[in-house]
């Protein structure tokens, strides 16, 4: 038995994707937060799984690419790919919608994956926030070729990300957990590039 | 670098792409008919043209879906993408 097993009185505490890193940038243009906890469900399934998903949830699942349907419980279901789709939504809405989810999706063929702690979210906002994304990322952000609201799976540099247009000057950025520190330092460098 | 139209997303940077080499090669069978020699071609053997080459490519790190492109090996040129499954559609360089 490990010694942390062993240790009697040891409590479980909870650290986050970014704990330990600093995430200034030291620059003026770009800021990164940690977009916090929250509920992550990854969907594959046809489009019945949709449907039923959509109808169980009271969204507007969306079928094409860069689509993103959102409601006022703030949850958010983005569109990755023809038969794929992450969910996000508050860190308390969990139990409740997979609840939901498995009542709709009971008979139907499809895989519901919950992510809420494999992933970690970004908040990088700013001036120059498009211009330090594309130091490792080979999408067009131009506000007309990627508006608020538009997402999608790309890369930056050598971590995989999904990118979502929360604001006219700010993205989230969804990565695995273990690319956290990978993805801040990177942006933290490209931040200061643009000053 | 290769613009790549995914038939899902749209035009993307290839760095996001994954090639799976070439299309359309099909399976010889039933099993008990397949020699040695038309078991190593389905395994090794490869068209590897100078010119128009049929491929498929995957989209990794966007939308996960794999397709078809034909591909100018020559000048890269993309001459036509089409859904797994499909037929290979003729394509202006004509093969
Ligand atoms: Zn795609």
């Amino acid at each position: 038995m490990s010694d942390v097993a062993a240790s009697k009185g040891a409590e479980a505490a909870r650290r986050g994707p970014f704990a330990g890193l600093n995430l200034d940038t030291r620059a003026s243009g770009v800021t990164l937060a940690d977009a916090g906890p929250c509920a992550r469900f990854l969907l594959r399934g046809g489009g019945a799984a949709a449907l039923a998903v959509g109808m169980a949830l009271h969204l507007d699942m969306p079928r094409e690419a860069y689509g993103c349907a959102t409601d006022d419980a703030g949850r958010a279901m983005l569109w990755l790919g023809p038969d794929e789709w992450m969910l996000v939504a508050p860190e308390d809405d969990a139990a409740a919608l997979t609840q939901k989810l498995d009542a709709a999706l009971n008979d139907l063929a499809h895989a519901l994956t919950d992510i809420s702690h494999r992933n970690a979210g970004l908040i990088v906002r700013g001036p120059q926030v498009a211009d330090a994304i594309n130091a490792g990322c080979p999408l067009d952000l131009d506000i007309k070729a990627f508006p608020v609201g538009a997402c999608t799976r790309t890369l930056l540099a050598k971590a995989e990300i999904v990118l979502w247009r929360i604001e006219a000057d700010a993205f989230r950025i969804e990565t695995t957990r273990s690319f956290a520190p990978y993805v801040v330092a990177l942006l933290q460098q490209a931040a200061r590039d643009q000053d | 670098m290769l613009l790549i139209l995914c038939p899902y997303c749209g035009p993307r940077a290839e760095i996001e792409f994954r090639c799976g080499g070439e299309s359309h090669i099909e399976r010889p069978g039933p099993y008990s008919e397949v020699d040695d020699g038309a078991w190593a071609d389905y395994l090794f053997t490869r068209k590897n043209p100078k010119g128009e080459h049929r491929e498929r490519w995957l989209h990794a790190a966007g939308c996960r879906q794999w397709f078809n492109v034909a591909r100018d090996t020559v000048s890269h040129t993309i001459l036509a993408v089409y859904p797994m499954g499909k037929t290979r559609p003729p394509t202006e360089a004509g093969t």
